[in-house]
């Protein structure tokens, strides 16, 4: 599904992400841990395609393509999907409005039938029964006054309706409280599929105690420093990432 | 002063003519009208309130005065500004045309105020000119000069009118000079009273003309107003606005004002909170091409206390053109508990668009709590990359975020037809 060697990023000149490889399967879970600073936000924001974060090298295969060639948005028409540490507010535009034009966005391009509102409005009832939740974010400003649980909330909400492959969750956890952590977490469980990947960046070890990863990354100072199985993340709990940090400089 | 002699000149003519019949506390007020503008002059950008707008092309213009048109447009013409069969008056050229209008004199009376100063002198007179003070307002001067015609609307206490009322003014340019008019408009909302008033400019047919308008708004206690104000000028056209509400105890006032035509338009919207408990909503919007210049003056004079106001303006500017907005508000003495938010946004689209933002807080009370804030600026590159990441792409991205910017003040319009008419207005211009 995701296949990343060498990658270097750059942020305003100086280098983020200094040699990152990440190979991810179809349906498979990863998390990807580690301290502030570390390069978490960069790798999904990169996979991306932000125009602030330049690669200067490695490669990003998806589906057999090469990701970092497309735009942003034609990355999220082949199924890339990222929600965003800090979701933006778009002053004027409704969610379910906002909702529906990125749906269409995404279907044209592979020759389906753009919903009409009523048709939207169908597919939008339906993925909300599927995760459980209520359609009261959906006439507002996008993100505009939202809780910081709603506009995480709003972000699973849009990676439910545009069905993506592969999901990049940015510190989807980051200022939930344990309440609506477990709100997020349940639907992303429910979101799993045999064909749906996910990145989720996490800087804390408790979403895990509710969404049980596949595999578990450390990335400290732009490098992947550790991997192995969920029993990583209690280690990282209970021993911090400082041993690694020493560790990666070591070697 | 050529110009200004030429106005005074103008003035003797009319009122010696077509004016000579007026009661003699009209022709009172038009001579104290005249006397100022005299004194005061037009306007120029050495002044605090016009630094950023010069109206040097309208003292080089040779306006004619506009008399009743000869030439009355058929309805069809003016149907796609229609907002349905809510009652209507037209004028062409600041004069109404009753052939295209539906008056009401029952209950309600909707007329034009030439009429009006016939059939109910002593209401006009009660209110006329009590509200759009000119001592410092050279363009209020010079209307109360010439103030004949206009719209008058008088909802009786404890009346409430469900439908929308449309005031529609035409500029029908005839002849080989460029007019001016000067409408007059006088909406008088008793106590408990209720009505919705749409007050539209549009050109018929484009070209140069000047339209010198001024609308008195008086909100009773306890009444509500709804007041939509769309400037749709030619783009080669000149409006200069005041507007004045005044509010008693209790009273409701949502105030929108939309321009989008004009190659200069500038408009005085000031909005008093007279009595305790009112509420007052200004809402505008500015979306200008080309060299268009609009420049938006609005105060909110908290004169009682325990009042709201919210007040929002945004501005959408493309090419050359420039917005300004000045936002005032003032708390006097004694106004204690009021509560008053100001924002203005200005979208700039174009690296030779310019918007000045200028809000102005007067505060004489203590107990208060008064927020403003305003922004200048090309669309934000980091909701740009949200919507680009959810599959839209730029130029759409552009294109929905500019629309939003527009549809976020004309989604706290009531009027559905009217938020549809201004809708299809905003789309059509992202298209080009």
């Amino acid at each position: 599904m995701l296949d990343v060697k060498g990658l270097r990023v750059s942020v305003a000149g100086t280098e983020i992400l200094r040699g990152v490889d990440l190979t991810v399967k179809a349906g498979e879970v990863h998390a990807i841990m580690g301290p502030n600073g570390s390069g978490k936000s960069t790798l999904t924001q990169a996979l991306a395609g932000h125009p602030a974060y330049a690669v200067t090298a490695g490669t990003a295969t998806y589906d057999g393509k090469d990701l970092l060639a497309l735009k942003p948005e034609e990355r999220a028409r082949e199924g890339v999907f990222l929600a965003f540490q800090y979701p933006v507010e778009i002053r004027g535009i409704t969610n379910s409005y906002f909702l529906r034009s990125a749906v269409n966005a995404v279907r044209k391009p592979r020759g389906q039938e753009e919903l009409d509102p009523l048709d939207f409005l169908q597919v939008l009832e339906d993925k909300l029964k599927e995760i459980g939740w209520d359609d009261t974010l959906m006439n507002r400003p996008v993100n505009e006054g939202f809780s910081g649980g709603e506009k995480k909330r709003n972000e699973i909400l849009q990676l439910a309706v545009l069905e993506p492959r592969l999901a990049l969750l940015d510190e989807t956890d980051s200022g939930l409280d344990i309440d609506a952590l477990k709100t997020v977490a349940n639907a992303v469980n429910k979101l799993r599929a045999p064909d749906r990947s996910f990145v989720i960046v996490t800087h804390y070890q408790r979403l895990l105690n509710f969404i049980t990863p596949d595999v578990v990354h450390v990335l400290a100072d732009g490098r992947i420093v550790k991997s192995g199985g969920p029993e990583l993340a209690h280690e990282l709990e209970a021993k911090g990432y400082d041993w690694l940090r020493t560790g990666a400089l070591v070697s | 002063m050529v110009a200004v002699e030429r106005l005074v000149q103008a003035y003797q003519a009319f009122a010696a003519n077509g004016a000579s019949g007026a009661p003699a506390w009209l022709k009172e007020l038009r001579a104290g009208g005249i006397a100022r503008f005299g004194a005061l002059g037009f306007p120029t950008t050495k002044q605090e309130a016009w630094r950023f707008t010069s109206v040097a092309a309208l003292t080089e213009t040779e306006f004619e005065l506009a008399h009743p048109a000869s030439r009355i447009p058929h309805l069809d013409a003016i149907k796609p500004f229609l907002l349905g069969d809510g009652p209507r008056l037209v004028f062409v050229n600041g004069f109404l045309a009753r052939s295209l209008s539906t008056p009401l004199s029952d209950g309600v009376r909707l007329d034009g105020l030439a009429q009006a100063l016939v059939d109910t002198p002593d209401l006009v007179r009660q209110h006329l000119g009590k509200y759009a003070a000119f001592a410092d307002r050279p363009f209020a001067a010079l209307n109360t000069a010439f103030a004949h015609d206009g719209a008058f609307v008088h909802v009786p206490a404890r009346t409430v009118f469900e439908q929308p009322i449309q005031l529609l003014f035409l500029a029908v340019p005839s002849g080989t000079a460029p007019l001016v008019s000067h409408p007059r408009n006088l909406i008088v909302v008793e106590r408990e009273a209720r009505v919705s008033v749409v007050e539209t400019y549009v050109a018929l047919d484009g070209g140069t003309y000047w339209t010198n308008a001024v609308t008195e708004v008086v909100a009773g206690d306890g009444a509500r107003v709804d007041c939509y104000r769309i400037q749709r000028e030619s783009d080669r056209a000149y409006h200069v606005a005041v507007t004045d509400v005044h509010q008693g105890r209790d009273s409701i006032a949502n105030v929108h004002a939309v321009s989008f035509g004009g190659a200069l338009a500038r408009h005085d919207l000031r909005g008093t909170l007279a009595g305790p408990g009112g509420y007052l909503i200004l809402n505008g919007l500015y979306a200008l091409t080309g060299d268009q210049h609009a420049d938006h003056h609005t105060a909110i004079d908290h004169a009682a206390p325990h009042c709201e106001s919210h007040e929002y303006f945004n501005g959408v500017l493309d090419d050359r053109s420039r917005g300004v907005f000045n936002g005032r508000i003032i708390v006097r003495p004694g106004a204690q508990k009021t509560d008053s938010k100001q924002t203005n946004n200005n979208l700039l689209l174009s690296r030779d668009a310019h918007a000045d933002s200028q809000p102005q807080l007067e505060i004489y009370a203590d107990d208060v709590k008064c927020t403003h804030g305003s922004t200048v600026g090309p669309l934000d590159p980091k909701a740009l990359f949200y919507l680009e990441s959810r599959g839209i792409g730029e130029d759409e991205a552009r294109r929905l975020m500019t629309y939003g910017f527009a549809a976020e003040i004309l989604n706290r319009m009531d009027i559905a037809p009217l938020r549809e008419q201004l809708d299809r207005i905003v789309r059509a211009r992202l298209a080009e």
